[in-house]
């Protein structure tokens, strides 16, 4: 049980990386939404997620949700990784949730599971709810396979958020790392010395140890970056460089996006 | 509790981003206000350090395994403004980049668990601690509950929010079209696992964080300990002091949201003896209608405003809005005295 409770975190962090690498891995290939600016991926996919939210008819999502598709496909996103990651995740999860509604809502019985009667009404809302995560999901997991964080903080400069909380942003997603790296080698390292098993107080004191450790180390982290920071000049202004270029087919993409967008939601209303 | 996109409508995801950015602009002043260099390096370590303590598998009583949150102890070190601002950061990483969590609900997950659940965790921990020494055990306990309550707290937020959208939100056909369950379904629903697994994992980790770092580093428990002396030589100076701004944030999101015109029926236990009896007389039962006790005693009171509807205004829809304004002040107010009392007492014992 012990070893369980020490395999299964130190595979969580594990995984936290892979997902992390495969993003870098497909940013890099040349597909259809990697050769768009970063301000126009990001500024036009989430139109789309918002686009996605606001319809109200079935086929509006449907069609979104082709779109997201097609955008995945020429964005040469590994489809195994797509259906296995995104599609079963979001099906299993939405869908545990969304079952009960079929027989709860409110509505025409059109059918009955096991004496439990089916509303159309249910069902709808259901497959409605399903569909719509789908859709949003496809969309926001084509902007992060398709763009290095770095761009991403770019463009949400471009998106006046302040720079303060770029900085805070981009750090923190450097220290994640660095801060899963050391939590990985003191799992390991309690790993390898344990031996039998131990009783459930004293995994749960051997976790709160560890973050305890981990805070410590992030306290000094913190005070050692901000004395490298100082050192280089830092006084409290953080400067951001900005070295995109909007281009004909940036501009052409951002009017597809939002023609999309706004196709749907007006047809979908 | 990490909301995905889908599950709420586009007018709760505003209205939530809204009183979240005033959540985050006004933690922002106060931390700019309290030491502006150093809180870029120390939230963003905290950030990242509450990110990976979510991916802390911790075991349970009982066999089961949960995660933390990490927001109980990222409040008990920085205070509130800086847990609200690390743990934003967190989720909107999860969200950006790991796909984990809505970017639309973006608003929504901040303000239930970095919002909510910091100043819940904040007013228990700092109420049940008290005065007490940095090393009492009374902090771990204090810890302990004050995760514990933030947690559901935030998931009490999260099922309203869900609860909302079908009675708001359905097409002509009356399906609903982002969640579908009600309140009734959804408050049972999500509180169920967090008053068991997820509150008792995020109290473990808090209780065992505080005892770790009172052996070990008591320091950072010095910012929200509310020791007079303890100011200079805590990390971070911005939690001690007043929420005021916060509070007046919290004042407009409420002023926007009077949701409740558009919801029909009662809620659950809230009849008056007047829907009693309509209902009684539907369902056709043939027992008494309404019980003689509650004919007597609801006449006891009458509420200046009815039904959220006072008498003196003909539109039912802006009697609903200024019963929602009325009842915000009040409680704003009520908070504000409050607050000056004590501050005021406050200020009266240390010149003593």
């Amino acid at each position: 049980m012990s070893r369980g409770f020490l395999e299964s975190t130190a595979m969580r962090f594990a995984r936290a990386i892979t997902r992390a690498m495969l993003s870098d891995k497909t940013a890099r290939r040349r597909g259809l939404v990697q050769a768009l600016d970063p301000r126009v991926r990001v500024v036009g996919l989430l139109s789309l997620v918002v686009a996605v939210t606001l319809c109200r008819k079935m086929t509006a999502v449907a069609a979104l949700f082709v779109v997201a598709f097609a955008f995945a496909l020429l964005s040469k996103i590994d489809l195994l990784i797509l259906v296995k990651r995104v599609w079963l995740v979001v099906l299993v999860f939405t869908g545990i949730i969304a079952l009960p509604a079929i027989f709860l809502t409110p509505g025409t019985a059109v059918g009955d599971i096991a004496g439990a009667p089916v509303t159309q009404q249910g069902l709808r809302a259901a497959g409605m709810l399903i569909l719509r995560v789908e859709a949003a999901v496809t969309f926001t997991t084509v902007l992060i396979l398709c763009t290095p964080w770095p761009h991403v903080l770019k463009a949400l400069r471009a998106l006046l958020l302040p720079r303060e909380i770029i900085a805070m942003l981009a750090m923190t997603h450097r220290y994640i790392f660095l801060l899963v790296e050391a939590a990985t080698q003191m799992f390991d390292s309690r790993r390898s010395r344990t031996v039998g098993v131990l009783a459930g107080a004293e995994r749960r004191r051997m976790a709160a140890r560890t973050a305890g450790v981990l805070l410590s180390k992030s306290v000094s982290l913190s005070e050692e970056v901000y004395l490298a920071m100082q050192s280089r000049g830092f006084r409290g202004d953080v400067q951001v460089l900005s070295e995109f270029h909007l281009s004909v087919w940036d501009y052409a993409a951002l009017a597809f996006f939002w023609l999309a967008a706004g196709v749907a939601v007006w047809k979908g209303r | 509790m990490h909301i995905p996109d889908g599950y709420l409508s586009p007018s709760t995801c505003a209205v939530l981003y809204a009183g979240t950015a005033a959540g985050w602009y006004s933690a922002l002043r106060r931390l700019k206000r309290a030491l502006l260099t150093r809180v870029i390096p120390l939230i963003s370590v905290f950030a990242a350090f509450s990110f990976v303590v979510m991916m802390f598998n911790l075991p349970l009583p009982g066999g089961t395994t949960g995660h933390a949150l990490g927001v109980t102890i990222a409040t008990i070190v920085l205070g509130p403004s800086g847990a609200i601002v690390a743990i934003s950061i967190a989720l909107a990483i999860q969200a950006l980049f790991f796909g984990d969590g809505g970017i639309t609900t973006l608003g929504a997950n901040c303000f239930n668990m970095a919002i909510v659940g910091s100043l819940v965790a904040y007013g228990v921990y700092r109420l049940i601690s008290a005065r007490a020494a940095i090393v009492s055990k009374r902090r771990v306990v204090a810890a302990a509950i004050a995760g514990y309550l933030a947690v559901n707290a935030a998931a009490l937020f999260a099922a309203v929010e869900f609860g909302l959208q079908p009675v708001l939100f359905h097409d002509a056909g009356g399906a609903p079209l982002y969640s579908p369950y009600g309140l009734r379904v959804a408050i049972p629903a999500m509180l169920i696992g967090h008053l068991t697994f997820a509150g008792m994992a995020e109290a473990v980790i808090s209780a065992g964080l505080v005892a770790y770092l009172q052996a070990s580093d008591p320091v950072l428990l010095r910012g929200t300990s509310g020791a007079v002396e303890a100011a200079s030589s805590v990390p971070v100076r911005a939690p001690l002091g007043s929420l005021r701004r916060l509070w007046i944030a919290v004042g407009i999101l409420l002023l926007l949201t009077p949701l409740g015109i558009l919801a029909a029926g009662t809620a659950w236990g809230e009849w008056s003896p007047m829907e009693l009896a309509h209902a009684a007389a539907q369902s056709a039962s043939s027992g008494p209608a309404v019980p003689s006790g509650l004919q007597r005693l609801s006449g006891l009171w009458t509420a200046p405003f009815p039904a959220y509807a006072p008498a003196f205004v003909r539109s039912r829809g802006f009697g609903y809005l200024l019963s929602a304004m009325f009842g915000v002040g009040g409680v704003l107010c009520a908070s504000l005295i409050a607050q000056s009392v004590v501050e005021r007492l406050r200020r009266r014992g240390s010149q003593v």
